[in-house]
């Protein structure tokens, strides 16, 4: 029943993502991805990784759709007819399709419990993450506690990326090259 | 290997191609930053499900229970996901910046309007 609802909802991604590609409404595509996201964090919950369902809930959902949206506002809602037929980008594709997919034969069946990953060291953290931090949640104590550099530098690659999102568009203001004060390909005039 | 116990992996290599394919095909710079999010979203699926155990729990230890999924690509996924916000706002921020040079952020168009500066530049 568990693997049922899990696939079901896997399904449900595909299709998004499916129709995601083929939309040339970018609003469309930004509600899409938003839509995705959702099933994403769901299907999250059901694969027992709450901490991460609600990260993406939040960040995936949330904080991406709300900056793709303001990214929008300031340029066109549609996406301009490819002057190609893709066929090259999908040959590459189905070729990295193809390599992925025999790689996964090897891969131990979907929760096997005797899978490499669940025999190393994640039973000796569910043993011992009570005693030595007194955190109940695991996935906080070793993010926390165990790995708190980690999350440290974390911090660090999102503090430098506001700092390059504040350089880049604070030169806004006083960007006078020529190449800005041309029509552009719209026919808006620039200010 | 059959069906079943494999279908986690070909959803998630599916939409790992599906992000790559939009990333590499479609021309608008704001479709490839959300197939660069699907691509990384489908990477949360390829750590996070061979962790789960049917029947196990979340992660959060509590009488009564004894089996639980495993943390640890929890724990490395929560981290991708903050750095994958960080990469969605710097990439918007380049594509506002190329909307104001170039007027367009259409690939085909930006790289002609190049080509016709490189020619003036010549002349």
């Amino acid at each position: 029943m568990e693997t049922l609802i899990i696939n079901l909802l896997l399904t449900m991604m595909a299709l998004a993502v499916v129709i995601l590609a083929r939309s040339r409404n970018l609003f469309a595509v930004i509600v899409l991805g938003g839509v995705y996201s959702f099933l994403m964090a769901t299907v999250l919950v059901a694969l027992d990784a709450v901490d991460v369902a609600m990260t993406e809930a939040a960040v995936g959902a949330g904080i991406s759709t709300v900056l793709l949206l303001g990214a929008l506002h300031l340029c066109k809602t549609e996406e301009a007819k490819p002057i190609h037929r893709p066929w090259l980008p999908l040959a590459v594709a189905c070729g990295t399709a193809a390599v992925l997919a025999y790689g996964t034969l090897d891969l131990p069946a979907f929760s096997d419990p005797q899978a490499p990953i669940h025999v190393h060291v994640a039973s000796r953290y569910l043993a011992e993450a009570m005693a030595q931090t007194g955190v109940p949640n695991v996935v906080t104590a070793v993010l926390a506690s165990y790995r708190g550099y980690d999350t440290l530098g974390e911090t660090v690659v999102v503090f430098t990326a506001g700092a390059g999102v504040i350089a880049l568009l604070r030169r806004r203001k006083n960007n006078n090259d020529r190449r800005a004060t041309q029509t552009d390909f719209s026919g808006e005039r620039r200010p | 290997m059959t069906l079943a116990s494999h279908f986690s992996y070909w959803i998630t290599l599916f939409l790992m191609v599906a992000g790559l394919f939009i990333v590499i095909a479609r021309g608008n710079l704001i479709k490839k930053l959300v197939g660069l999010g699907i691509f990384q979203t489908s990477v949360y699926l390829l750590y996070i499900a061979p962790g789960k155990l049917i029947g196990g729990t979340a992660p959060i230890l509590a009488e009564g229970f004894k089996v639980y999924s495993n943390p640890l690509p929890h724990v490395l996924i929560l981290t991708a996901i903050v750095v994958g916000v960080a990469t969605l706002a710097l990439g918007l921020a380049l594509v506002v910046r190329i909307r104001e040079a170039y007027g367009s952020i259409e690939e085909d168009e930006i790289l002609q309007r190049d080509h016709s500066y490189q020619a003036e530049d010549a002349a």
